[in-house]
């Protein structure tokens, strides 16, 4: 590991003012992310400025009727936050499907956001990467690729996003907030994260230096009846190879509103807006929610090894919305 | 100007503070072992993969090869050598010896820490990954045996130990729950605690 410097933060200010925009500086949050890439290599900071005392813990609601959730506040403590669990039910599942109770409780909402990709290659310095070392290569496209993207991904990166959280936060629309040393900014979730094409080394529109300070999300009525079902290889304490968000409200047999997001599909959160188009006004019935899968799924480009997750992941649209128009049918 | 890349620092360990010079790069499970000579707490992946390594930190789980020692002072460190009360063991620890919670014992210092926050997390109401219905309406579940196996999903055993392991959590957390119904008992309150006792020796 390379030598650095640590300075703790302990108001936002001072953390962008040390942070600066050199990228030879990191925030530490958690570090359960960076920690692990520190050791082997693959992130090598000069400077770690530790952001985990900043006054960014609370999880507040908004005076529309959401949550403004601090970027410091944990992913156990988001999880078991009784208005997460009361009005986004999804998003305290996703959190707690997602690594171990150890993690969670050390994980930060911030940095789970910008945790990277699990891809091997990424992970081993001996191997190209385009998203590593740009123009590298990228050598899972003829290699070990079976957890891999099936939509969005690109001939340079088909690397996916491993976070659970920012599935539901997809589908609820989630507004990022930061700050800057010339000020604060805002993202919608939809445009955080970048579009692969050549340049999978550039992961988020975050202006450099940018501390994320808040995640805000809407009142979002509809998502009382949501649930976050995750498919892995293992029965706990392992990476989706397949998830969705869902929220959905049916009246009188018809789709009056849903959200829909995919996980472990793509190289972000997966919002599925044209399974969300096909299905608003229509029947709530299964032949209606696999009509919708497909129409989202229409688009996957699946290679060799992860053909499955097609299948797998409109399967997976298919029981959700199932189960949840059953649930609100109720 | 150059970066420091080490400094003095002050750990609060099992109740005692302890100064060491370390570099930055050190992290708190190393400073524990090869630093403070507290060697309980185990190495196995160094990745976060297997918990071995599991501390309680301002009374959370958490591992202690993804925290770096300088990010930890100020913080209160508590390993396996500073669970029991003096002579007397903790219960969970005293659950696993009579209920053959290991085997080798490698990863034990470990779970057993995990299994201590475990007991807590589900009597402050948290809910897992295994819980039916997370609604705060919906009240905590049953410690049973799915709970708890989500809930220690984080602390592998290679020697597969799991079945009696998930017994000496079960008897621990029965254990607790009983002493804190007693405890509402004598104070003249409700005795729903008791409720929850129903747990698993599967």
């Amino acid at each position: 590991m390379r030598e650095f410097g640590y300075e703790r933060a302990t108001d936002v200010p001072g953390a962008v003012a040390l942070r600066g925009a050199d990228g030879g500086t990191s925030y530490l949050g958690g570090g359960t992310n960076l920690v692990d890439l520190m050791k082997s290599g693959v992130e090598r900071p000069a400077l770690l400025v530790d952001v985990r005392e900043l006054p960014l813990d609370r999880v507040e609601v908004t005076e529309d009727g959401g949550l403004r959730i601090g970027a410091t506040v944990t992913n156990s403590d988001l999880a078991v936050h009784p208005e997460v669990r009361r009005r986004y039910p999804m998003l305290a599942e996703a959190l707690l499907a997602g690594a171990s109770g150890q993690l969670r409780n050390m994980a930060t909402v911030g940095g789970n956001l910008l945790q990277r990709t699990r891809c091997g290659y990424f992970a081993d310095t001996s191997a190209p990467c385009n998203k590593r070392v740009p123009g590298s290569g990228c050598p899972a496209i003829a290699g070990e690729h079976h957890n891999h993207a099936i939509l969005g991904a690109s001939t340079h990166c088909v690397a996916t996003h491993p976070s659970d959280m920012a599935v539901p936060l997809a589908a609820l629309d989630a507004v990022v907030s930061y700050e800057t040393v010339d000020g604060p900014g805002e993202l919608p979730l939809a445009d955080f994260y970048l579009p692969v094409g050549d340049t999978p080394h550039l992961e988020t529109a975050l202006p450099p230096g940018a501390l994320i300070t808040h995640v805000t999300v809407g009142p979002a009525p509809v998502a009382a009846v949501s649930h976050y079902r995750k498919v892995r290889e293992r029965a706990s304490y392992a990476f989706a190879i397949g998830s969705v968000a869902a929220a959905l409200a049916v009246r009188g047999g018809v789709v009056e509103e849903v959200r829909l997001a995919l996980g472990a599909v793509a190289s972000r959160p997966w919002r599925a807006r044209a399974a969300e188009r096909a299905l608003t006004g229509g029947p709530a019935t299964a032949e209606a929610f696999a009509a919708a899968a497909d129409a989202e799924l229409a688009a996957a480009k699946p290679l060799p090894d992860n053909a499955y997750k097609v299948t797998l992941t409109r399967n997976l649209i298919v029981s959700e919305l199932t189960r949840l128009a059953e649930e609100s049918a109720r | 100007m150059a970066l420091a890349t080490s400094s003095t620092i002050t750990l609060h360990v099992n109740g005692e503070r302890r100064t060491l010079p370390v570099d930055h790069r050190t992290t708190l499970l190393d400073a524990l072992r090869d630093h403070l000579e507290l060697t309980g707490s185990k190495k196995g992946c160094d990745h976060g993969q297997c918990g071995a390594c599991t501390v309680l930190i301002d009374g959370r789980r958490a591992v202690s090869c993804l925290q770096f020692a300088v990010a930890a002072e100020g913080r209160e460190v508590t390993t396996i050598e500073g669970v029991a009360d003096g002579d007397t063991l903790h219960p969970v620890q005293q659950a696993f010896i009579d209920l053959d919670g290991y085997q080798c014992g490698y990863c034990t210092p470990g779970q057993i820490c995990s299994a201590i926050a475990v007991i807590e997390e589900h009597a402050a109401g948290w809910p897992s990954a295994a819980t039916e219905d997370v609604r705060p309406e919906a009240g905590a579940p049953p410690l049973d045996a799915d709970e708890i196996r989500e809930r220690m999903s984080g602390n592998l055993c290679r020697c597969g130990a799991y079945v009696s392991i998930v017994q000496a959590v079960a008897r621990a957390a029965e254990a607790a729950q009983g002493e804190s119904a007693q405890d509402k008992s004598a104070q003249g309150g409700d005795l729903a605690g008791a409720e929850a006792g129903t747990a698993v020796t599967a």
